[in-house]
């Protein structure tokens, strides 16, 4: 470290940029070039297909435990309900809130920029993700209904007239809505990943940057690579399907009538979809990790435990994510020397995601644990995220995934380690960052009654349905009827599992109705109501004005981590507070 | 999946040698204070604007999106329905204007560096009409595949030739889009060679990748890439 005279710096390394200034409300609040307001749109529309997608389960669950209560469900229906609450959840709901929702709120925010190095292209990748949802729910209204071949979309059977939308537009409008989603999520991800890269204030060097940006960053990055291998897989599917090529499509005689397909093969498409899908669960994952470790290091007023290992954990579980695909292809077949090599890789990643476990635990041993909201969910995550990610231990194994595989355990596995868990922490992120975005808080009751129902709820639908799974219970059956092995106790299982489905969606219109009230009966939050230290709670303004910082951009002086420093007056120290000995010193960039 | 494996190792190489500057190993818990300025604030080296960063992140996409469809070609020509396709003679034609076109903008790449716009303008026309060139040679060349049999649907080498060729099209088609507003902007009276240099710049990066892939795939259809992939198989055995 070199000591120099303070002033001899210049106030910001990045060029200051000049910022889009909208004209009139339609381009202010609408066609908006700011992120914050992408970031917002982005988010109330993937919520608000996400209901769609409850409303879906909640459908399906009511068809498991009172088979023929509701007269319209028919199978074709069942089917058409479990892909739509699949792709919604996963793609349209997960995808699109962490990375277009959270990415472009926090991270202009974080790494102290004015906006998106890109702001138009940054507009463009909402419209352009809204067309995409539109596409997707036209769906339901075009003759045959949506696609029923549930969300991975294997072929040959999706293009065919045996399932519901195969030869009607449902399959055609799920292909087109993802190739629109692929186009529109990179125009996005080409800003997350420059901003990152060029748009830091001066002083925010990589590794004094907040974990939430961390995995926001290689989740993009890793978005970018994989969403191609759907990309390709959609388009050839769509040729297989309109043109009549055969990618994908072996000989088959279809009701009786041999049709001109011959020679594809279904396994190419099991290929370029898991290539795509494998890394799309930690493009969900590892943003809900680094936010996570956020929400943990601020509400238990400590420093992240092993910051660098978090880092590298990041990065590693980013790079291995892409050699471990074919593990979701365990039963189709595959060379045995192939799922021996799969099965390694995958369990391999259960050393750096085990890492970022215990520094989770580590960070809140002895910490002055806050139960706050955000804290609150953050625990529920990791009790989630490692029940979850045991079972993975299980399913990881060839063995062991052959005979479980077609059964409601992995239902319940994915269930937990993508499903509830990363909702666990958007909900925690929605309770900490609201504040911010409204300048008010969400009030703590109903946030109190709405965390309970969800965490215990979900607890009771998913645990039980690992224990089905274990005795046998088939997933994607439309209605069991009488079968031998499976005992009427699963019966009264399945019910007790409805009843809770209902309950913990019923348990969302409360969180619903908070985000509404707390918006204009919220009490009032101040800047920085939690004593955070990074950027995003430093602003001038709360909720922040257009450009962020006002006149001038901030500089960082330390790593995002600075809580209960000994010494200190008070508890956190923001980043852009100097070295207290007023003495400036430079360390390497 | 070889082939996007091993694009993702180059992928791969890249972002270690990045990170390898980027103090990884640094312990920011010990290190208050402001930062030194990196090296790029000399006077030598001008920082590299965002969008060129932005254009290489895409170019990234890009190559991932060619090196899967180009793995599926493997895998799907492993299987005993496949005829190869002969490879028309325009294709010659057209890979030759491609290269000229991409050549014609290192040139007005060069002329836009140094200022000069009376040489600009007639290079960035010459580019852009190569490139039109090309994308019509294209379809000329599927017109005469298709007027000789071999239509989309009969065989997958078929197939995978009309998509593949079709994917580069629309790419090439993108690109020419930002080409034709450049040069429409270069011919303008009061331009500003200096404000055209990044737009110069940045087509001729793209331009370059997009016969970069094409050579690739023309490599593909002629059968070489065969060759080069038995060659590689008896090597190793």
């Amino acid at each position: 470290m070199v000591e120099i005279p303070s002033g001899s710096i210049p106030s910001a390394e990045v060029e200051d940029v000049e910022l889009y200034h909208p004209h009139s409300w339609w381009t202010k609040y609408v066609f908006s070039q700011d992120a914050k307001i992408i970031a917002v749109q982005y988010s109330i529309t993937a919520i608000s297909i996400g209901l769609v997608a409850l409303v879906l389960s909640w459908l399906m669950r009511i068809q498991l435990a009172f088979p023929g209560a509701l007269s319209f469900i028919d199978a074709d229906h069942y089917y058409q309900f479990i892909t739509m609450h699949g792709m919604i959840m996963v793609i349209y709901l997960l995808t699109a809130l962490f990375l277009g929702g959270f990415g472009n709120y926090l991270i202009p925010l974080m790494v102290g920029a004015r906006d998106m190095v890109f702001p138009y292209a940054n507009m463009l990748s909402y419209w352009i993700y809204l067309l995409a949802v539109l596409i997707l729910v036209a769906g339901f209204f075009a003759p045959g209904g949506p696609t029923g071949a549930g969300w991975t979309l294997y072929p040959p059977q999706s293009v065919l007239s045996g399932t519901p939308g195969g030869k009607d537009w449902g399959i055609l409008l799920m292909l087109t809505s993802l190739i629109v989603f692929i186009i529109g999520f990179t125009m996005g991800g080409l800003n997350y990943v420059v901003t990152v890269l060029q748009g830091r204030a001066r002083g925010m060097t990589l590794m004094r940057m907040p974990l939430t940006v961390w995995g926001i960053f290689t989740a993009t990055v890793m978005a970018l690579l994989a969403f191609p291998a759907l990309f390709v897989a959609c388009v050839m599917m769509l040729f297989d399907r309109v043109l009549g090529t055969s990618f994908f499509m072996p000989a088959i005689v279809e009701m009786g009538t041999q049709l001109q397909h011959g020679g594809g093969s279904p396994i190419l498409f099991q290929h370029l979809f898991w290539f795509f899908g494998h890394p799309e669960v930690y493009i969900v994952a590892l943003p809900a990790f680094g936010i996570v470790s956020d929400l943990i290091s601020t509400h238990a007023r400590k420093n992240i435990f092993g910051y660098r290992m978090m880092v590298w954990a990041i990065v590693i579980i980013g790079a291995l994510s892409f050699v471990v695909w074919a593990h979701h292809m365990y039963v189709s077949g595959m060379h045995p020397a192939f799922g021996f090599f799969f099965a390694t890789t995958t369990l391999i990643i259960a050393i750096p995601t085990a890492i970022k476990v215990y520094n989770w635990v580590l960070t809140l041993w002895r910490g002055d644990i806050h139960l706050t909201l955000p804290m609150l969910f953050a625990l529920a995550f990791i009790v989630t995220f490692v029940n979850g990610g045991l079972t993975g231990l299980f399913l990881g194994n060839v063995v062991v995934d052959v005979p479980l595989s077609d059964t409601m355990f992995v239902v319940a596995h994915f269930h937990m380690v993508m499903g509830v868990a990363p909702i666990l922490v958007i909900f925690g992120a929605i309770y900490h960052w609201y504040p911010k975005v409204t300048g008010r808080m969400l009030d703590e009751t109903l946030g109190q009654i709405h965390f309970w129902i969800t965490f215990l709820g979900t607890y009771a639908i998913f645990f039980p349905m690992h224990y089905l799974g274990l005795l046998g219970v088939p997933r994607r059956y439309f209605e069991m009827g009488e079968t031998a092995f499976v005992p009427p106790s699963a019966h009264t299982l399945n019910i007790f599992i409805t009843v809770m489905a209902l309950v913990v969606g019923a348990g969302q219109m409360v969180f619903l109705f908070n985000l509404v009230w707390s918006l204009f009966r919220g009490r009032e939050a101040g800047g920085n109501p939690w004593r955070a230290t990074t950027l995003e709670w430093q602003t001038p303004q709360t909720p922040p004005a257009h450009g962020n910082w006002g006149r001038d951009l901030p500089v960082v002086y330390r790593w995002a981590y600075d809580y209960s420093v000994p010494g200190a007056a008070e508890d956190f120290i923001p980043q852009n507070v100097p070295a207290s000995d007023g003495v400036t010193r430079e360390v390497p960039a | 999946m070889s082939v996007v494996l091993i694009f993702l190792a180059a992928i791969a190489a890249i972002m270690i040698w990045w990170l390898s500057g980027q103090r990884l190993t640094s312990k920011p818990w010990l290190e208050t204070g402001s930062v030194l300025l990196p090296d790029h604030h000399g006077v030598d080296r001008p920082p590299v604007p965002a969008v060129k960063i932005g254009l290489f992140v895409f170019l990234g996409v890009v190559g991932a999106l060619f090196s899967l469809a180009v793995s599926a070609y493997f895998m799907r020509a492993a299987s005993a329905d496949w005829w190869g396709m002969p490879v028309p003679r325009l294709l010659w034609v057209n890979t030759t204007a491609l290269a000229l076109s991409s050549a014609a903008l290192q040139w007005a790449k060069r002329e836009a560096q140094q200022g000069r716009v009376e040489s600009l303008r007639p290079a960035l026309a010459t580019a852009l009409a190569l490139a039109v060139f090309f994308l019509a040679g294209q379809i000329q060349a599927w017109r005469e595949l298709t007027a000789a049999g071999y239509v989309l649907a009969d065989n997958p080498a078929n197939s995978f030739f009309y998509m593949l060729t079709g994917l580069h099209g629309l790419h090439i088609l993108g690109g020419l889009a930002v080409l034709a507003h450049t040069t429409v902007r270069a011919f303008a009276a009061d331009v500003q060679p200096e404000r055209l240099r990044l737009s110069v710049d940045l087509s001729t990066i793209y331009s370059h990748f997009m016969l970069a892939v094409w050579l690739l795939l023309f490599a593909l259809f002629a059968g070489w890439a065969n060759d080069f992939v038995d060659l590689c198989r008896t090597l190793i055995s």
